[in-house]
């Protein structure tokens, strides 16, 4: 562990200050609740929110996992878990069965969450109705007065033009029946997970100084209309690694004349299928040293 | 078979090695020194330290040394560093009055108490490159040149002499309370003006800079003189709690300039010259004239202007006007995004696909 800093980097006052925005996100589910969003020695944009989360929730006791893109060994993820081996050294673990908490960006892992755990979202834009009124003394009064409605017009404008809802991921949903929220830049094929899920959701925004919260077991709801409803990605294939046809599926390109292969996104998943035989690169289990 | 990006870890620690050595250069040339830095590339050290909010020249220099000269990621060490600092209190407010000036220069009066005062100055020097100055070894240039001179005397501000006369509206009156700190509490729109001002202290140069020149060529332009632009030393005092009364813990550099914009007034107020402020530390003119202009023209809303160009709308200027979070979230880019792409990919070729059929269908 390094020596110099606190458990976990950040001072136990500033802890303190980001438990107290994380009780009223819980509070109140889905709503941005503002917090004094520290300098991290981490670049914005490149998962501050959900380090400062962590670094908030997480204790010696606990077993950390880091994804990126569904993957442990992504450049960033590899960073972060790092990051907190050194300043808490606290466990980790590649296996979603074993981690406590499971700070991510952009997808939820595809093994059932139970309940006690946690999931981190990187949030990189917080606020649903961004992109469709830039202000935000004009969203904070749209949120207040429940007025989505600019948001449903965007989708049928998509409707009108594609023929479909033309959002894939980031893809907005409804909390409790009340805030609009952004479930972070996950695939909409990971918005089911978000609903009544027996793990604690936490997002955290460096940047944008914001955290919200989905606590367990709350409804989450994807906007949709009657006639066009909610969907998820589907594939024709199923992973070229462990044959499963239920996981999100990383397309890569394999070689100059285009041909693609694809592969689970959510890589414990798709090793711990193969350890049990599954799929054309099933594997003999071996010893996993999960810890760092 | 496709091997995922494995190795992760080992790759991150081989770049940090190329990293190391490509900071270092040429090993057989002498290594650049944090004295060096701090004295003979000191503007570089003022920006770091102005726009990381950390007044300390040494740790500047070395974050510029880490950072092989990347200044944005030079504030960026700094920042990140100065945020697990304690604060354990709040200065009095400086009085730039009795600055000890090393610069002090008026566009809008010929002479005035205190004179003019060039200093150190890159003005009127014509840009040609020195070619004795790549003649290392040589005689240091201040030894053909007269020793500095003394400090000038404490000077009265320019503003003062207008405000005697009632031609500029006052200085604003300090606001009750304490100071909002926004390194520690997130910004909240509307801003009040001292909030705002030190989201500018702190922002950055180059985009105060265009903002500036934006007002300067009519996307609200503020008809500003420079009034008064001053560099040099200050004392800081605190108030310790058990002492009761300030006790000066050292000085800093400033550089503070005071534009004089044109009027306003209506038939219940007679004509006013209007103020905007700049500060920043050490010597950043170009900075803390800047500043003033846009502090100025984010005022429209309480001088009763209309609001029509970017350097007025204060969530437009004070949300993008840190480079350490605008270089952070450009550069997030560069992480991987393939799962959104993938997402991504599924809508577009469904969307192709349904057209597609809906052509054969027509046919």
């Amino acid at each position: 562990m390094i020596q110099g800093y606190n458990f976990a980097y950040l001072d136990e006052q500033t802890k303190r200050m980001i438990r107290r925005a994380i009780l009223k996100a819980v509070a109140i589910p889905g709503y941005q609740v503002p917090f004094g969003s520290r300098e991290m020695p981490l670049p914005y944009g490149w998962g501050t929110g959900g380090i400062q989360v962590t670094a908030a929730v997480v204790g010696s006791d606990d077993t950390l996992k880091v994804i990126d893109q569904g993957a442990d060994d992504t450049t960033n993820a590899v960073s972060i878990r790092r990051f907190f081996a050194k300043t808490a050294g606290v466990a980790t673990t590649e296996r979603t069965v074993d981690a406590t908490i499971i700070q991510t960006r952009h997808r939820i892992p595809e093994t059932k969450l139970r309940e006690g755990q946690i999931v981190v979202f990187q949030v990189p834009i917080p606020e649903p109705l961004r992109w469709l009124e830039p202000r935000e003394t004009e969203t904070r009064r749209m949120h207040a007065h429940a007025e989505y409605a600019v948001m449903s017009v965007k989708l049928y404008e998509d409707i009108a033009r594609h023929g479909r809802i033309a959002t894939g991921y980031d893809y907005p949903v409804k909390v409790a029946g009340r805030y609009l929220m952004r479930p972070s830049p996950i695939p909409k094929f990971d918005n089911p997970k978000l609903d009544r899920s027996p793990a604690l959701m936490l997002f955290g925004a460096g940047r944008e100084k914001r955290i919200y919260a989905v606590p367990p077991h709350t409804e989450v709801k994807s906007l949709d209309f009657e006639d066009h409803p909610f969907e998820i990605e589907r594939w024709d294939k199923t992973c070229a690694l462990c044959g499963a046809a239920d996981s999100f599926l990383d397309e890569v390109i394999v070689d100059d004349a285009g041909g693609r292969m694809h592969v689970c996104s959510d890589t414990d998943y798709c090793a711990e299928r193969r350890r049990q035989g599954h799929g054309p690169a099933a594997v003999p289990a071996p010893v996993e040293d999960a810890a760092q | 078979m496709y091997v995922a990006v494995k190795g992760g870890e080992v790759a991150i620690d081989a770049a940090h090695r190329l990293l190391a050595r490509a900071r270092r250069g040429d090993g057989t040339v002498a290594e650049v020194s944090l004295a060096q830095i701090e004295g003979q590339l000191s503007l570089a050290a003022d920006r770091v330290m102005g726009e990381a909010s950390l007044y300390d020249r040494t740790l500047a220099a070395l974050a510029i040394k880490q950072a092989r000269g990347d200044l944005v990621e030079a504030i960026f060490l700094l920042r990140a560093y100065r945020t697990t600092l304690p604060r354990l209190a709040a200065s009095e407010p400086v009085d730039t009055g009795t600055m000890r000036i090393r610069r002090r220069i008026s566009a809008a009066f010929k002479d005035l108490p205190g004179g003019q005062v060039l200093g150190p100055t890159f003005d009127y020097t014509h840009r040609l490159l020195d070619f004795a100055l790549a003649a290392e070894g040589g005689a240091p240039a201040g030894e053909a040149t007269p020793e500095a001179p003394d400090p000038v005397a404490p000077c009265p501000r320019v503003a003062g002499f207008l405000n005697k006369e009632g031609l500029i509206e006052p200085a604003a009156a300090p606001e009750p309370g304490a100071v909002p700190d926004i390194t520690r509490a997130p910004l909240d729109y509307p801003a009040d003006r001292r909030t705002r001002l030190q989201a500018l202290a702190r922002g950055d140069e180059g985009y105060l800079l265009a903002l500036a020149y934006s007002t300067q060529r009519g996307y609200a332009n503020n008809h500003p003189f420079a009034g008064e632009i001053r560099t040099g030393k200050v004392d800081v005092e605190i108030v310790p709690e058990e002492l009761g009364f300030p006790v000066c813990i050292g000085e800093i550099d400033l550089t503070e300039c005071e534009m004089i914009n044109q009027f306003v007034g209506g038939p219940d107020r007679p004509a006013q010259f209007t103020r905007g402020y700049g500060l920043a530390f050490g010597e950043q003119e170009r900075k803390s004239m800047a500043m003033a202009l846009v502090d100025r023209a984010l005022r429209a809303d309480e001088l009763g202007e209309p609001r029509t160009a970017p350097a007025q709308d204060e969530e437009f200027v004070l949300a993008h006007c840190d480079n350490v979070e605008a270089s952070g979230f450009v550069q997030h880019l560069k992480l991987p995004h393939y799962v959104d792409f993938q997402s991504e990919l599924d809508v577009i070729r469904r969307i192709r696909a349904a057209a597609a059929s809906k052509r054969e269908a027509a046919e």
